[in-house]
């Protein structure tokens, strides 16, 4: 029987590892293609990883709470009778010739020689002594099955919560406490503001990881020019408040608005949905458009497909389904990549204007500020009206500025005369 | 409904059973013309004649082994012992001819007997008349069972433990025998085997706990209640086999279990269930399960060692507080 290699698979665009949250299944378990083996904690979300053959999960390489690089060797699935000896003895030597980012975090999980054997004969009884709480300190988090079963939905890092259970161990109102940003319910001593430290290095979270990666690698190499256009938003607002006010029709938000309006612009203006892929520039004709969502501890981006063929009411579903799923963390792989164009949208911070940093490999982002009610002049004199400012990153390498004005100018139009997203 | 002791729904479900059924006959030491040493057999001799209500010698291995040869030839006899702790007299044919006569004989015989009487402590019987029997008998594949709590319990088990085809160990208690509760009249009332039952809601801890036990946990339960914690209390009526489904369909709700029993607690009945909640339902674990059972030693006949020896609402409170981690107990255990 076939012989399946488990390797750590690439789940989003940026993607350079991943981190094992849990296995689902454990060694011994039966397994049919299609089975999902584990968690992967990845830079941008928490998927499930699929299996592609079937046997038995003969053994695991890398443990729950590990990383590991792309194409790593983490798991083993075949018959009984195969031998996979070979196959798992060439585990660390894989791992080390793939580009790991942390290769120390995934070598002390492979199987390795018996030499380590005495060592650890040696050690354990040094282990017995350690009194109650030393296991956290070790790096072991004490926590009740019921506790990790909901920081792991909901996203909870169990390592950064102080359990109040037996021995510290964290139960399950730590992880709601924490989840619900209030203090736990038992009473943990905090140290006075006067004699508390002056810093702390709060380790980097996956998430953060991939942003201080990634970032500079947009900003630096990509050069970035910015266009900025006012857009008056009084009929927008009027249209948005009568659709609002249709009974059994879903909510339509300002953003909802400015997606429809870039898939059009977007159609019509193709070279600014476009991408430099090494000597060519790729131009998309399909509007699939990142909406960029802010999470406590970073930001992600799921992408709206299609959006050049999607009605409004559909925009609106469709996006406020991935934002929440975003939010809570439960977005699967391909709705992480793929985007030809990003919105970074700030209005509920009351936001003037505000310049984005492009997501490579796209060519543009479009970044929209408030709307705001403030003094405007017109024929008939001084007056109220709502106006919103739009900036446009674009990479020069692909594009002018003409063309992200034009493109800014129709994105303006429609949405001044609303009744275009409509048609 | 009735409201009557539990010893007078024992007494009822053996009346109404003998009635319906002319194949069910009562057989041990004193159950004709002394009526029972706890009078459960009450008034039987003199309605169903000394055919149907045998008084027998003391031999216990002797009389159990004619109620499984009568059970094999198609009668249907309720077995008392005088109380259960003499059964050990009998385990050889309890455990080797009834338990085992349907599976070695190809399913050519089955033995429909129930064999009954009083176990588990009661006060100052000392060390041999006051052990938990259950123990030693749920172990063994073929055997039933029941231990029930309540007098409408003690009425719809004991009925549908007659009519099983299976040998039934049905264990009663001495401390209960007064109990007095609602028991319905009506001679077609049963209470399924291996149906165990919500006797308290409760959403913060699952406590499960049987006959004298159960009354302590409700005590422990109503006390605890004033201090904000809300307990359910389990009862599995019927140990083997035992329901499941209803104490995990429970802890997915609780996230927290202690369980009590009388008995010692090596191997015990808490074990068994610690195993099956760590088994299906680990995920939903938020405390480890607490076992609140008898000290590993021989009953004292001593009053304030007995009192030691057993299980009371105080530790089965202290063990609640443990589980939900209240009341300074979280850096305890």
């Amino acid at each position: 029987m076939a012989v399946t290699k488990v390797v750590m698979p690439k789940l989003s665009d940026a993607m350079e590892g991943g981190k094992i949250i849990k296995w689902l299944k454990k060694e011994g378990d039966r397994i049919n293609g299609g089975d999902i083996l584990a968690e992967v904690e990845t830079d941008k979300a928490d998927v499930e990883m699929e299996a592609f053959g079937a046997g038995v999960l003969r053994k695991i390489l890398v443990p729950a709470g590990e990383s590991a690089p792309i194409g790593a060797l983490i798991g083993v699935i075949a018959e009984p009778g195969d031998d996979i000896a070979a196959l798992v003895a060439s585990a660390p030597a894989g791992v080390g010739a793939a580009p790991p980012p942390r290769p120390a975090a995934v070598t002390p999980s492979a199987p390795v020689a018996p030499v380590a054997r005495p060592a650890a004969v040696v050690s354990a009884p040094a282990a017995f002594p350690a009194g109650p709480g030393q296991g956290a300190q070790a790096g072991r988090v004490k926590a009740s099955p019921l506790a990790k079963k909901i920081a792991a939905q909901s996203g909870v890092d169990l390592r950064l919560i102080q359990g109040s259970g037996p021995g510290g161990r964290i139960i399950r109102r730590d992880v709601e406490a924490a989840g619900s940003g209030t203090a736990a319910a038992m009473p943990v001593a905090v140290p006075a503001a006067v004699s508390g430290a002056e810093f702390e290095d709060v380790p980097l979270t996956q998430i953060r990881a991939a942003i201080a990666r990634r970032m500079p690698l947009s900003k630096a190499p990509v050069p970035h020019f910015y266009v900025t256009s006012e857009v008056a938003m009084d009929p927008a607002w009027e249209l948005r408040e009568q659709l609002n006010a249709l009974e059994g029709q879903p909510k339509i938000s300002v953003n909802d608005l400015v997606i429809r309006a870039c898939a059009l612009a977007l159609l019509k203006h193709p070279g600014v949905n476009a991408s430099l892929q090494g000597d060519a520039i790729r131009v998309y004709h399909r509007a699939h458009i990142g909406i960029a969502v802010a999470l406590d501890d970073g930001l992600i981006t799921p992408v709206l497909r299609d959006c050049h063929a999607k009605p409004l009411a559909q925009i609106a579903v469709e996006a406020r389904d991935l934002v929440e799923r975003a939010r809570h963390r439960k977005l699967r792989a391909q709705e992480l990549s793929g985007a030809t164009f990003s919105i970074s949208n700030l209005g509920m911070f009351d936001v003037a204007e505000f310049s984005a940093i492009i997501n490579p490999p796209e060519g543009a982002i479009l970044a929209v500020g408030s709307v705001r009610r403030v003094p405007v002049v017109d024929d008939t004199g001084l007056g109220v009206g709502r106006r919103m400012l739009l900036t446009i990153s674009c990479d020069h390498r692909v594009m002018d500025g003409a063309m992200g004005a034009r493109f800014l100018q129709d994105v303006k139009r429609l949405l001044e005369e609303p009744l275009r997203l409509l048609v | 409904m009735a409201v009557m002791t539990y010893r007078e729904a024992l007494n009822m479900a053996l009346r109404e059973e003998m009635r319906r059924d002319p194949n069910v006959f009562v057989i041990g030491e004193e159950v004709g013309l002394y009526e029972g040493a706890y009078k459960v057999t009450q008034g039987l001799l003199k309605e169903f004649g000394p055919q149907r209500v045998v008084d027998t010698p003391i031999a216990e291995s002797g009389f159990t082994g004619v109620g499984i040869g009568a059970a094999m030839a198609g009668l249907r006899p309720v077995v008392e012992m005088m109380t259960f702790n003499f059964a050990l007299l009998a385990l050889d044919q309890i455990v080797n001819s009834a338990a085992k006569m349907h599976y070695m004989s190809g399913g050519q015989f089955n033995v429909p007997i129930v064999i009954r009487g009083p176990g588990g402590p009661a006060a100052q019987l000392a060390a041999q008349h006051s052990q938990s029997m259950e123990t030693y008998f749920y172990h063994v594949p073929g055997l039933k069972v029941v231990r029930p709590t309540t007098p409408m319990d003690a009425k719809g088990l004991l009925k549908s433990s007659i009519r099983d085809d299976n040998p039934v160990i049905f264990i009663e208690a001495e401390t209960l025998y007064n109990v007095k509760g609602e028991v319905p009249e009506d001679p077609d009332f049963l209470i399924p085997l291996g149906k165990a039952i919500v006797r308290r809601e409760g959403t913060d801890v699952t406590v499960i706990a049987y006959m004298g036990m159960m009354y302590r946990a409700l005590e422990a339960a109503e006390e605890l209640e004033k201090e904000g914690i809300s307990v359910e209390l389990v009862d599995p009526r019927t140990l083997r086999p035992m329901d499941t489904e209803t104490i995990i369909n429970s802890v997915r709700k609780t996230h927290r279990v202690v369980v009590v029993e009388a008995g010692a607690g090596f191997a015990g009945m808490g074990s068994e269930i610690a195993a099956s909640v760590t088994e299906q339902a680990f995920d939903d674990l938020d405390a480890p399960v607490e076992r609140v059972t008898g000290a590993n030693a021989p009953m004292p006949y001593a009053r304030n060692l007995e009192r030691l020896k057993t299980p009371s609402k105080d530790k089965i409170v202290a063990a609640i507080r443990r589980v939900c981690c209240v009341n300074g107990h979280a850096n305890g255990s």
